[in-house]
């Protein structure tokens, strides 16, 4: 118990529930209504969690469990014993300062970004609950626990989705959000129940120990990983519950930063990670091509889209969709280290759309914008770099981590052969696509001419605070950070770091692929690394290059590229149709089945419960006239006897206590008289 | 006839006369003064019973206690010089009738049931006997007691205050 | 007749019924609370008498400490009764104290 990180990881997480309660109860009487206290502890809850870091390189690994409660024996599990814990291991110290930096910045940006809002001391309330709920999800050890700050994650997200709920989209975009993440919850739960019924723990070392005994394995073992993969699919935004995610940009940009594009969404990731010892064959099998589904379907969608925070929002799918791919090949090391990068790049240009989006006065379309590049400078050297490094160029961070996740992919195609191809494809054609939207997007916001020219008057670099965690951000996004050798991450302190644990089914093949132990499959990622490596800087350039053609040197008409391919294009442009798609089938069948239930209710259970009613009122008039006549007289009959008796006795009633006593005595002795045999 | 029962016989006769004399004086000082004396007597039973710490206690709790609080409702609710100090008996001899009845039978009852007695035990102290018991075994039983006798204290001074 | 269990049975006898008949035939409160008090001596003698011939230990005196602690929260409380029934009848004879009758 004397361990300093237990107390350390105790008070990373209770120190932004402490900002919640202090904001939300007295935020409004406080000074410049509390923002300097949120910010500040979770400045303070930074500090902590980066001791946590460099502690644990001390330490070790540090987990402990306690139990919650205890619902006694039951006949079908056992014990019932529910508890709750601790782990501090590398996943969660990185993971702890990635949302400790990240939550610590948007405070900053916010105070400038949300100044003059109504409910200014709640926004920053809600903050320190989701920041509070995202370290539990990351510090715990316990799936149940897991759970419940999962649904929390989600809370906080609805409330700040919603945040500014006088609208209309705001609101119905936090509905939207909830209910769909509700649906992957649902697979998420029945995961967890699978694992208790057979496992009966919800530890997960217990749960690793009990998978590896093989109490739980063959097809259950599938159904498990892909049902917890479900709960990824919701948080994370994969397809096919991709649809919240664009739509949940409607609440305030910082928040977007911080849950939309850099923690939350990254949760289903870390969830996935953190079991991915567990995964068996065939689960990974699915989590791989959704991964690349989506990360292709996103990259699609971004092309085309003109809001500024739209495209942002289908960028981190896509890359999320990358990360799901990566774990789901195995690559769980460079999974993590594109989130980490992924997270402080993303961070970055969303909190630059922000600050555009505060200089444009609250315009987001790109086609208002132009030219900003002179007027607004932080902003777009910070937005360029993070460019730079979501594109994949070499000296960026992101460059490191998708270079890893792409020579993963390749090395996974080389091994399992056959139809896999498909996935390095995917994922090359993604790395490309990626840097021509967003370099479309940078040319379209930052350069030509103005062209919405009243908004460029008016339009001036925003302050201090805004562009100090741009900055802060954007520094981040630079290899040396993470590794000395700009080129190869593999020496960097990061990916030694979070060096992946070794999977129970290593050397198992499932229906289509087979997961080969660490160390091969690693000899495998060192062996393509120079192919990916130089087939990816390839795609990026490629990208890159038919962005300035288009966009920025006119040589190919847009225009009329569109009007060729129109169909594509409306496809793209309208999101693929998914939301219709969900409109047309799920929501209408939906309210199909409520119509039918509704009849079912109207006339067979309100003429059943009618029914009754009136046979109930039938029986209640025979009874009435049985109880008058016959009960009635047997009670007043009763009632006589007891009067005439009591006419008699109550002579005795003196309301003498000794008489009383003499009378209790002389019972005593006719008693005795009585039964005196028996002594 | 033994040194010990010789004392007995005293003792039971001291207490048993003294218990008349409370029971039938109809001034209630004299009643006082008899129980205290009949308590006395009592607290002799229990020396002779190998009770020396229930003696003690008896003489202590009962004459120091809880025969100074009769004298003091007698002093509370009658004026010593008044009339009404002198007491009657009421219904005398019905009562006297079932009282002595049921007085009979006990004895009856005693002196017919065929009582299982022991081997004698000899104990030199029993004080420290009872600590340990009253702290091990019996103490729930103690602590309800104290309970007991503190709401009792607050019923009674709330119970004797003259009511507004 | 050496003195046994018997003699001690009879006197605590005696003295609970001298107790009972202060009880019933006593008009003035405190005198019946005392024959209270001798049912309860009464009591305390058997019970310690039997402690001792029965070879039960003490832990027959351990109840007659309790017995002891109860008659003096009885007393205390009784007195109190008593002084309130004297605030609101003037008296403390209790064939006068008759409200139960009604």
């Amino acid at each position: 118990m004397d361990n300093p990180l237990l107390y350390l990881s105790i008070s990373v997480l209770f120190i932004p529930i402490i900002s919640f309660l202090i904001l939300i109860f007295f935020g409004k009487r406080l000074p410049r209504r509390g923002d300097w206290l949120a910010t500040g502890l979770l400045f303070l809850n930074l500090i902590i969690s980066i001791i946590i870091l460099i502690g644990l390189t001390n330490s070790g690994v540090y987990s402990i469990s306690f139990e919650w409660f205890n619902l006694g024996a039951s006949p079908l599990f056992g014990e019932l014993r529910f508890s709750a814990g601790f782990i501090v291991d590398e996943l969660s110290a990185i993971m702890l300062v990635v949302v400790n930096i990240i939550s610590s910045f948007v405070h900053l940006f916010s105070i400038k970004y949300m100044e003059g809002d109504k409910k200014y001391h709640r926004y920053f309330a809600f903050l320190g609950l989701f920041t509070f709920s995202m370290l539990g999800i990351v510090l715990t050890n316990n799936l149940l626990i897991m759970y419940v700050f999962w649904e929390l994650v989600g809370v906080s997200s609805y409330l700040l989705i919603g945040f500014w709920y006088e609208k209309k989209a705001p609101y119905e975009a936090a509905k939207k959000a909830f209910i769909v993440n509700r649906v992957g919850d649902v697979g998420f739960f029945l995961g967890i129940l699978i694992i208790f019924t057979t496992l009966h723990t919800f530890n997960f070392s217990e749960i690793f120990a009990g998978v590896e005994a093989g109490r739980l394995s063959g097809g259950l073992l599938t159904a498990a990983g892909v049902l917890l993969f479900c709960g990824a699919v919701g948080k994370s935004a994969q397809f096919p519950l991709h649809v919240w995610l664009p739509d949940a940009m409607e609440g305030p940009t910082p928040v977007s930063a911080l849950i939309h594009a850099a923690t939350m969404v990254a949760a289903g990731v870390y969830m996935v990670a953190r079991k991915f010892v567990m995964f068996s064959p065939d689960a990974l099998t699915v989590i791989t091509y959704i991964g690349a589904i989506t990360a292709f379907i996103a990259a699609s969608i971004a092309i085309t889209q003109n809001d500024i925070k739209k495209v942002l929002a289908y960028s981190t799918i896509s890359q999320l969709g990358y990360m799901i791919m990566a774990l789901g090949i195995g690559a769980y090391t460079y999974a993590m280290f594109h989130l980490v990068t992924h997270a402080f790049f993303k961070a970055c240009l969303f909190l630059a759309a922000g600050s555009i989006i505060i200089g444009m006065h609250h315009k987001q379309d790109v086609g208002d914008m132009g030219g900003l590049r002179k007027k607004m400078p932080i902003t777009y050297y910070t937005f360029l770099i993070s460019t730079l490094s979501i594109c994949g160029v070499p000296f960026t961070s992101g460059f490191l981590s998708k270079d890893s996740i792409l020579s993963a992919s390749l090395a996974f195609a080389n091994i399992n052969g056959g139809f896999h191809y498909i996935i390095p494809v995917v994922a090359f054609g993604v790395a490309a696509l990626t840097a021509f939207y967003m370099f479309r997007l940078l040319i379209k916001t930052f350069y030509g001419e103005p062209r919405n020219k009243e908004a460029y008057d008016h339009c001036k670099e925003s302050p201090f605070v805004m562009t100090a965690p741009l900055v802060g951000l954007a520094i981040l996004s630079f290899f040396a950070f993470y590794t000395p050798n700009p080129f190869n991450a593999e020496s960097g302190w990061l990916v030694k770091m979070l060096e992946a644990p070794e999977m129970i089914l290593a050397g198992t093949s499932g229906a289509v692929y087979k997961i080969l132990p660490k160390v091969e499959f690693l000899e495998a990622v060192h062996h393509a690394h120079y192919t990916a490596m130089f087939l990816s800087l390839l795609c990026a350039g490629i990208g890159i290059l038919a962005a300035y053609l288009f966009y920025h040197w006119k040589k190919v008409n847009v225009k009329k590229l569109t009007e060729t391919f129109n169909p594509i294009y409306k496809f793209s442009l309208n999101k693929w149709y998914f939301d219709e798609l969900y409109d047309k089938t799920i929501i209408s069948g939906t309210f199909l089945l409520t119509r039918v239930s509704n009849w079912f209710d109207k006339y067979i259970v309100d003429g059943l419960v009618n029914g009754s009613g009136s046979f109930t009122q039938f029986s209640s008039k025979v009874s009435g006239k049985f109880d008058n006549f016959f009960v009635d007289g047997l009670v007043n009959l009763t009632g006589g006897i007891v009067a005439f008796f009591g006419l008699i006795f109550r002579k005795i009633q003196t309301g003498r206590i000794q008489t009383y006593i003499a009378f209790l005595i002389f019972g005593i002795l006719i008693l005795f008289f009585i039964f005196r045999d028996m002594l | 006839m033994s040194l010990y029962d010789g004392i007995f016989y005293a003792f039971a006769i001291i207490t048993v006369v003294s218990a008349f004399i409370v029971v039938l004086s109809k001034n209630i000082i004299y009643s006082a003064v008899s129980l205290f004396i009949t308590l006395f007597g009592v607290a002799g039973f229990f020396v002779l019973l190998h009770a020396d710490f229930i003696a003690v206690t008896q003489i202590m709790i009962y004459i120091g206690g809880i025969l100074v609080l009769l004298i003091f409702g007698v002093m509370l609710t009658t004026k010593i010089t008044d009339v009404k100090l002198k007491t009657k008996n009421i219904n005398a001899l019905t009562s006297a009738i079932f009282v002595i009845g049921i007085t009979a039978v006990l004895i009856f009852i005693m002196l017919t049931t065929n009582w299982k007695v022991a081997e004698v035990v000899k104990y030199d102290e029993t004080i420290d006997k009872i600590g340990v018991l009253l702290l091990t075994d019996y103490l729930l039983p103690f602590e309800i007691a104290s309970i007991i006798l503190l709401i009792a204290l607050i019923g009674a001074a709330m119970y004797a205050r003259k009511s507004k | 007749m050496e003195v046994g269990l018997n003699h001690f049975l009879i006197v605590s006898a005696l003295l609970f019924g001298i107790g009972l008949f202060a009880l019933v035939s006593r008009r003035n409160a405190i005198l019946v609370l005392m024959g209270i008090e001798l049912m309860l001596n009464a009591a305390n003698i058997n019970i310690i008498a039997f402690s001792r011939y029965g070879g039960l230990g003490v832990d027959g005196q351990v109840i007659s400490i309790f017995v002891i602690i109860l008659a003096v929260a009885e007393a205390a409380i009784a007195l109190a009764i008593v002084l309130n029934i004297y605030n609101n009848f003037s008296t403390i004879n209790i064939d006068e104290v008759r409200t139960l009758k009604e």
